[in-house]
């Protein structure tokens, strides 16, 4: 078993609103070094594959399919084994 | 000519959608579950506005893998009219029906209103009664309609009159002051290259009777019938 930790942001040049209501938020906080806010999603997937490259292959594949939307965001993902 | 009007989990415009083809039109009209897997049986196939799934993942990501929609691609594929209306629309995007995909509104809230569009492309079958550049009134009602393409898609949609409909001002323009929600060059609705799958954001279907506060959502609907009737006169 593995659990797959994939990280999905937007693509560098794509607006990003949420981000940037964000950065207002940590601004008027005080906060008025924040540079950039980039506003990503995070999915845990665990899944069974007999070794690291048969899961890495499939969470990929997840990826492309449907986690992420190849158009606008790109994603990667640390893999750890369960004991 | 037969109007099939997919229902997904979420789907909430689709009674409107239902009307406009079987009341307004007088068009023999289904309600079509997102289990079903043949949609021949149909001459046009709508994708109504909702929330489809909850909007889970991101908008339409999800309704993508329901039975049906191998279907409408299919039938998309042969040359079926298929229009995608709102969420309808989000789904035809991560279908791949469509180029492009859409992001949350620049400023991040829901907009429920009445809207200037103006019309890009009249050479369609979604289109053809209107007149180049005619401006209609029509309602949104999204937080996610803010359409991205990079350059090159972009041009591609340009290059191929691919624009269907824009957002405008109340000067007939694409400003920024005409964007509701940030889209890429004002763009409020696109079609396929082949012609045949129009994606729109504004709601044709609560603009198709005057009870409804105007008629210039009725346009879509005649122009699919008058295109159809055209063919099997």
């Amino acid at each position: 078993m593995f659990k797959a930790k994939i990280y999905i942001a937007l693509k560098e040049g794509v607006l990003d609103p949420e981000g940037q209501a964000v950065r207002a938020g940590l601004h008027s906080l005080g906060y008025t070094g924040v540079a950039d806010v980039r506003m990503c999603k995070a999915v845990e997937v665990t899944v069974e594959a007999s070794s690291t490259e048969g899961a890495e292959v499939m969470v990929r594949e997840m990826c492309e399919r449907l986690l992420a939307n190849p158009v606008m965001e790109e994603y990667s993902f640390v893999l750890e084994a369960l004991a | 000519m037969r109007f099939g009007i997919v229902v997904f989990p979420g789907s909430n415009c689709d009674v409107d959608c239902y009307h406009a083809a079987k009341d307004v039109l007088g068009q023999p009209t289904e309600y079509v579950w997102h289990q079903e897997s043949d949609l021949s049986r149909f001459d046009c196939i709508v994708l109504p506005g909702g929330f489809s799934y909850g909007d889970y993942l991101r908008t339409g990501a999800l309704a993508r893998f329901s039975p049906v929609m191998t279907a409408v691609a299919h039938e998309a594929k042969r040359g079926k009219l298929v229009l995608g209306i709102c969420n309808g629309f989000q789904i035809l995007l991560e279908a791949g029906l469509l180029p492009g995909a859409m992001q949350k509104n620049d400023h991040l809230q829901f907009r429920c209103e009445v809207r200037q569009v103006r019309l890009e492309n009249k050479d369609t079958p979604f289109t053809n009664l209107g007149l180049a550049g005619q401006v209609l009134s029509l309602p949104i009602a999204h937080a996610e309609g803010n359409f991205f393409i990079d350059d090159a898609g972009l041009e591609g949609l340009l290059t191929n009159d691919q624009v269907v409909f824009r957002y405008v001002d109340r000067d007939g323009q694409p400003t920024a002051a005409g964007n509701p929600n940030g889209s890429r060059e004002n763009i409020a609705g696109i079609i396929n290259r082949a012609g045949n799958v129009l994606g729109l954001m504004p709601h044709p279907e609560r603009r198709a009777e005057e009870i409804q506060g105007g008629t210039d959502g009725l346009l879509i609907w005649s122009s699919l019938l008058a295109y159809w009737g055209e063919r099997h006169a």
